[in-house]
């Protein structure tokens, strides 16, 4: 499956790109399971993804748990905890 | 009918007594507005700015879900939430929530739980730059803002 990933704040500054295409693994269902490969792409995923269960994933611009699944994800966005308002 | 939220996200600055006026406008059936409004605080002057960043779509998209949460919760006559996004100085404007409804505890309750979820849910980051100069970091989530939203469960 090829999906569009958007990054933000310091998840994006770690990767060090606001967003990518990738084609992704049959064996990544979940949102857990996308964390999980992306830290293995590099020093900068791993520093961004270091603990993962601090960050949110949105499927399509709304936020999902990590261990719902990502098929027919158009978008998927990839942040920390939001400090807005 | 249920009332529908005005949301906005935007760079430059939001009047106040702008957004109540268009809230209320030839409106009879209002009878209490409530206002918050968040500001860029300067932290004892060790902050020169803050940056906004934000989810294009998904923030207008997020906050749409929470305003017709609270709409639909507190029968809100009227709801509009704005927020900013780009640098900030100290004094600025940061998010505006406009409540309205028939009786003061609905819009008061209505204002404070958009806040609450606005906080943890609508996707946008603060980055701090200093007055030194140096960039202090991205501000990290509060336990204090996830409790308050929880209260609400």
């Amino acid at each position: 499956m090829k999906v569009k990933l958007v990054y933000f704040a310091w998840v994006r500054e770690r990767i060090d790109k606001p967003e990518e295409e990738i084609e992704l693994p049959d064996a990544v269902v979940t949102a857990g399971d996308l964390l999980r490969h992306l830290k293995t792409l590099g020093d900068g995923y791993e520093a961004a993804l270091q603990y993962p269960e601090v960050i949110r994933v949105a499927v399509n611009q709304e936020h999902v748990d990590h261990d719902e699944p990502i098929a027919g994800a158009r978008e998927i966005g990839i942040f920390p905890p939001m400090t807005g308002g | 009918m249920a009332a529908s939220p005005t949301i906005r996200v935007q760079n430059e600055d939001f009047h106040l007594q702008t957004e109540i006026d268009r809230l209320v406008a030839g409106r009879t059936d209002i009878g209490a507005v409530v206002t918050f409004s968040g500001l860029c605080r300067d932290d004892g002057g060790s902050l020169n700015a803050l940056e906004l960043e934000h989810y294009p779509g998904m923030a207008e998209a997020e906050m749409r879900r929470i305003a017709e949460l609270a709409i639909a919760r507190f029968s809100l006559q009227g709801l509009t939430a704005i927020h900013r996004f780009g640098k900030i100085a100290p004094g600025e404007n940061i998010v505006l929530v406009i409540a309205a409804s028939r009786h003061r505890q609905a819009a008061f309750d209505g204002a404070n739980f958009v806040m609450d979820f606005l906080k943890t849910a609508a996707p946008f980051w603060k980055k701090e730059h200093l007055a030194d100069g140096s960039t202090g970091g991205w501000v990290s989530a509060k336990d204090a803002d996830d409790k308050a939203r929880d209260k609400w469960r």
